[in-house]
């Protein structure tokens, strides 16, 4: 882990410790609904929502954290230094948010601006342990970098033997 | 001290609970339905169930049974509240209706403390205060209104029966007169005021920070109000008297998590509860207030990383085998790591949700992970 990681893990941490208090609230607009306030179009009760939250390494990594009263909203942006892992964020993230109703707490759509979401309801903390959702989410963004990069070598690997595959001259 | 005792029921999150005045039965709110036991006087021995109350059809939020004992009220999501009688001809539970005439989830409930009468907190900004008209043989309701501008979260009777403070997510704790005519005695002047015609607001208090409040209680003696809020501090505040600014307002801030619940103990000793599954207790009196101890010893998860264990210490089969696949897979060595059976050094594992006042020196809490515990404070 480098230097400038830990800090970066830690602040994510404390942050998502703190945003993730949920509890069961119905929703006060309509009737009979229950919904993750962060979702909806809150401004008739903009007290449901408290101040979100951006924690930055550097200008291509960042996270969002929107807390309201019954939800939480991360978003994830993934570092991507150069065209190739811009390719390989979009597919690997693809790949998850297809998936996304085996993973519970991903969302389908990310925000605008960010690589991944993810949506946390007050009934995804009553079935697992908050400190459990905060470690998936911290594992998340610590092999997010190291499987990008890993594919990118393998990217650059197979395209060299296969360069020098297609390259050798004929006997 | 002796320990807690602690019982399991189940493992869906318990919203509230409610021991009957006689400590003989326990009623625990579970998703759609209101479970009943049978407590022994053998703190011990695990609750037995008895029935389950079946009748709303979304998440129950609230359950009290009344200060005789013989009538459980419940309410729900689903815009209902419910009085059950048990009824021993049948020998099983009958529910009620009440008419609550609100259109938005109920949120919370209390018996008044003399039995008579009950409030219904809602999310459609109302308070429902019940009572029974024995001519139609229901619960009617008057509601308290203004200047209600959010989702009440906490509802709590004053000893004189006639006040009633609310907590909501606009970040006020309220005092309301729900005097009801006819039904009522003159109540007594107190601190919050004399003249005390229905709906009339006694005080309106904010905390420091405007954030929600979850939790109001009256103090024992009924001349201070006490109220925890989600940037988990608690508030505290004396009354002068009617017109006058209150005596003292104190805040105690906290570095914990978010506060869910609150208990007087005494009139000067309070404890809280919350996201952080331990229970903390205060004591202080009007010119100050400040945190005592905390009934369980708890480790930061945060800060308090688990020590590394020694290079040289066996490690089982189970992780041998999980190394050498990542060592396979992925080309490098993966110490095992120990974070998979981390857990909380609490007994609560989640949130607890609702504290309530079990005997002089003990309280029971309930919490999301299906426990309730009997603690020795």
């Amino acid at each position: 882990m480098s230097q400038s990681l830990k800090p970066y893990l830690a602040a994510v941490r404390s942050s998502l410790t703190a945003a993730i208090c949920l509890e069961d609230f119905s929703s006060q607009l309509v009737e009979r609904h229950n919904r993750p306030e962060i979702e909806v179009d809150n401004t008739h009760n903009p007290e449901l929502i408290l101040n979100p939250m951006i924690i930055a390494r550097n200008e291509n990594e960042k996270i969002l954290i929107e807390p309201s009263v019954n939800s939480v909203r991360v978003s994830i942006k993934i570092k991507q230094a150069d065209e190739i892992e811009q390719i390989l964020v979009h597919k690997f993230t693809r790949f998850l948010t297809s998936r996304a109703e085996n993973f519970f707490i991903l969302r389908r759509v990310p925000i605008k601006g960010y690589d991944i979401s993810f949506l946390i309801t007050n009934f995804h903390t009553e079935q697992m342990l908050k400190d459990k959702l905060v470690d998936f989410i911290i594992e998340f963004m610590e092999d997010v970098d190291k499987e990008i990069s890993e594919m990118k070598l393998f990217l650059n690997a197979r395209a060299r033997v296969i360069a020098e595959a297609y390259l050798t001259p004929f006997d | 001290m002796s320990n807690p005792h602690i019982y399991q029921l189940g493992h869906e999150p318990i919203k509230d609970h409610v021991f009957s005045p006689d400590r003989a039965l326990m009623a625990i709110t579970k998703a759609n339905t209101v479970e009943i036991y049978q407590t022994s006087s053998n703190l011990a021995q695990k609750p037995k169930l008895f029935t389950t109350l079946k009748g709303h059809d979304k998440t129950v939020t609230s359950v009290d049974i009344s200060p005789d004992g013989a009538k459980i009220l419940t309410c729900s999501q689903d815009r209902n509240a419910l009085v059950w009688e048990y009824d021993h001809a049948s020998s099983e539970y009958k529910p009620t209706l009440v008419l609550l005439r609100i259109n938005r989830a109920a949120t919370v409930c209390k018996w008044s403390p003399d039995g008579t009468k009950f409030a219904v907190g809602s999310s459609d900004r109302i308070i429902a205060v019940c009572y029974y008209e024995a001519e139609n043989d229901w619960w009617v309701s008057k509601h308290l209104k203004k200047p209600l501008k959010s989702t009440i979260t906490s509802l709590s009777w004053h000893p004189n029966n006639v006040l009633l403070a609310a907590g909501s997510t606009d970040g006020h704790a309220r005092v309301f007169s729900a005097y009801i005519k006819g039904l009522d005695a003159k109540p007594e002047p107190t601190v919050w005021g004399s003249k005390l015609p229905f709906q009339t607001l006694c005080g309106d208090f904010i905390n420091e920070t405007g954030a929600w409040i979850h939790d109001v209680a009256f103090s024992p003696d009924g001349n201070s109000l006490g109220f925890v809020s989600h940037d988990a501090s608690l508030g505290i505040v004396y009354p002068e008297g009617e017109g006058l600014p209150p005596k003292a307002i104190l805040n105690v801030r906290t570095s914990y998590l978010s506060l869910k619940s609150l208990v007087f103990l005494t009139n000067s000793k309070i404890v809280v509860g919350g996201h952080n599954c331990n229970l903390i207790v205060f004591e202080g009196d009007e010119h100050n207030w400040q945190e005592s101890y905390k009934i369980e010893s708890q480790k930061d998860l945060i800060k308090d990383v688990p020590e590394n264990q020694d290079d040289d210490e066996e490690i089982s089969s189970h992780q041998a085998l999980n190394m050498f696949k990542q060592m396979d897979l992925k080309g490098r060595v993966n110490k095992p790591s120990t974070g998979a059976n981390k857990a909380l050094s609490t007994i609560h594992q989640n949130t607890i949700s609702s504290i309530k006042l079990f005997s002089n020196s003990q309280v029971s809490t309930s919490g999301i992970d299906g426990k309730v515990v009997i603690f020795n404070v």
